[in-house]
């Protein structure tokens, strides 16, 4: 799917960026920030001159699977870019006044992990990292989108409360605490939560289908994503 | 869009691969433990309200051997009825066909982290007596482990000590399965547990255990992985070990009676020549290369073990008269103390008497 970025179907190109786009701009900001040790403002700025400057001069249609992953093709293309930038001392104004990403989207979590991050090896995990936490939150809020509105909509409030709420083990509630707070029989919440685990796992696997070139780098990026083959 | 915060990000890639439970009596909490067969979870089970470890067939691995091995290792412990032997509650099939077996939740800490703790000697003969007991009651009933290390022992809290990870144990008699795991397979990992594969590790795994030779594998060959335990409590590392240093002796050791250890096995006390070498011989018995000069189960290992902490001649040591004397005065030093003080006080006596 990556490579429709080449499309010359014009519809099919713009939502392979788009797609490509929402994937990364955390991740490439958060790089930004780390290691280039860039201001919030002057981050987001970088980011966002990236993106731009990525769809101008057609850097994603260059991409050739044969040549690695394309998450490291991206990151070396970044690394250039910042460093251009920083050498000429140019700060762009937010992709040439085009906003790829609400920023205030990017940033929900209030920017409270801290960026310590010590050398190169640190860094490309920390990317990778990134891009798993955007991955992950495009498919829940495709989850959440398919199931607004339907039958379906206490399985994912089920799964909202039991598995999404950031708390840890000890506060978590139990199927019996869920059953009673929506009327539900426990056997249901078993359910519910099942049928949005198992779809999580199969819209994770569908966007990661969709910006990754190969079969070959799909499956490799499924296997570090969960540990195993997808089934 | 929220974006997932570390907790979560975490928590979202365990569920998306969790079994479905829906239906059983238990609730998913966190995953514990993955090997190559199953994944073990820390589960709620709702009828009796307790926490319980839930081994469930790995997604990759759900085929029919699999299965049957998992089966087959819930039928084994829950014959094996034992204080050392973890206990199995229930063994069923989830909505998706895989087998899952629910058995006691073990909390505690494992042999190779205690032992790392700097136990005093006796507090980890101890300790080992405490594993060769669950192991040779599993030797009475024919069953052999087939995967004893310091990693599937646990030490609970109180000193309790459970034998852990039954995966590849092999009951006496029992038809043998497809893939069953025996030996070493080209190629495999070394202690994968998965179909096909092999398994025990490499540094415990009995000599004829690691050629593949099946039908010599026997009680003797977990007396080879109890001498290797007792080896890693003694020196801090598992036998045939390249040391971590280039300084550090590698001779192999090369007695009067057990110059028939593998080749590469330091002897315990080249590398801590403070250890007593009644102990030494006891370890390198265990050891031995051929299965025939072992101890012939767990039993006798634990006797010899029994003896030697209570300054008794182990069977595995054999002492000269001045060995023999240097026991015998270390085991009843208070007597010979109080002997030898009468003695002089008398010749004192005697010798006042005649001034």
């Amino acid at each position: 799917m990556v490579l429709a970025v080449r499309s010359r179907d014009e519809q099919e190109r713009a939502r392979a960026l788009e797609t490509v786009v929402a994937a990364y701009w955390r991740p490439v900001y958060r790089h930004v920030r780390a290691r280039w040790r860039a201001r919030e403002e002057e981050a987001e700025d970088l980011a966002q001159g990236f993106f731009a400057t990525a769809l101008e001069k057609g850097w994603l249609a260059r991409y050739e699977p044969a040549r690695g992953r394309f998450r490291t093709y991206l990151l070396a293309c970044l690394e250039a870019f910042v460093a251009n930038q920083r050498r000429d001392g140019r700060r762009l104004k937010r992709g040439g006044g085009v906003t790829l990403v609400p920023l205030e989207s990017q940033d929900a979590d209030g920017e409270t992990r801290e960026l310590q991050l010590a050398d190169g090896s640190d860094l490309e995990a920390e990317f990778q990292r990134e891009w798993s936490r955007s991955l992950f939150a495009l498919a829940v809020e495709a989850l959440r989108q398919r199931c607004l509105g339907t039958s379906r909509e206490v399985a994912f409030l089920v799964f909202e409360r039991y598995d999404l709420e950031d708390h840890d083990a000890s506060q978590r509630p139990r199927y019996a605490d869920l059953a009673a707070e929506l009327s539900l029989p426990v056997t249901q919440v078993t359910n519910h939560l099942h049928w949005a685990r198992l779809e999580l796992r199969r819209t994770v696997l569908e966007k990661l289908r969709e910006i990754t070139a190969s079969e070959e780098e799909f499956r490799a990026e499924a296997r570090s994503l969960f540990g195993a083959e997808p089934s | 869009m929220k974006t997932p915060g570390d907790g979560a990000l975490d928590r979202l890639r365990q569920v998306t691969q969790w079994p479905d439970l829906s239906g059983t009596r238990y609730e998913l909490q966190s995953e514990v433990a993955r090997g190559g067969m199953g994944v073990v979870y820390l589960a709620r089970d709702r009828e009796l309200e307790r926490d319980v470890a839930l081994k469930v067939i790995a997604v990759a691995a759900a085929d029919p051997d699999t299965a049957a091995r998992l089966r087959r290792e819930a039928r084994i412990l829950a014959r094996l009825e034992h204080p050392g032997i973890v206990p199995v509650h229930d063994v069923g099939e989830l909505p998706d066909g895989r087998v899952f077996y629910a058995m006691k939740l073990v909390t505690g800490k494992r042999l190779d982290e205690l032992v790392r703790e700097s136990l005093p000697l006796r507090e980890k003969l101890r300790l080992l007596l405490r594993i060769c007991e669950p192991v040779a009651f599993a030797h009475a009933r024919g069953v052999i482990h087939r995967d004893l290390k310091p990693e599937n022992v646990m030490v609970g809290p109180f000193g309790e000590v459970l034998v852990m990870d039954w995966g590849v144990a092999k009951h006496r008699g029992e038809p043998k399965l497809a893939g069953d795991p025996a030996a070493p397979s080209a190629g495999s990992p070394p202690n994968a547990t998965a179909h096909g594969t092999i398994v025990g590790t490499p540094a415990y795994m009995a000599p004829e255990q690691a050629r593949g030779d099946v039908e010599r594998v026997d009680a003797r060959s977990d007396v080879y992985a109890l001498g290797a335990i007792l080896y890693f409590m003694l020196t801090g590392r598992a036998p045939g070990r390249l040391p971590a240093s280039p300084d550090a002796p590698t001779r192999t050791w090369a007695g009067p009676r057990h110059a028939n250890v593998a080749p590469g096995i330091a002897a315990p006390r080249e590398l801590d020549e403070n250890l007593p070498r009644p102990l030494e011989a006891i370890c390198l018995k265990a050891l031995a290369l051929e299965p025939a000069e072992r101890y012939p189960g767990a039993a006798e290992l634990a006797a010899d073990l029994e003896r030697f902490l209570e300054g008794e001649r182990v069977s595995a040591y054999p002492e000269g008269l001045l060995g023999r004397a240097r026991r015998f005065a270390s085991r009843h030093r208070t007597p010979i103390l109080v002997l030898l003080a009468y003695v002089v006080m008398r010749v004192v006596l005697l010798l006042v008497a005649r001034v």
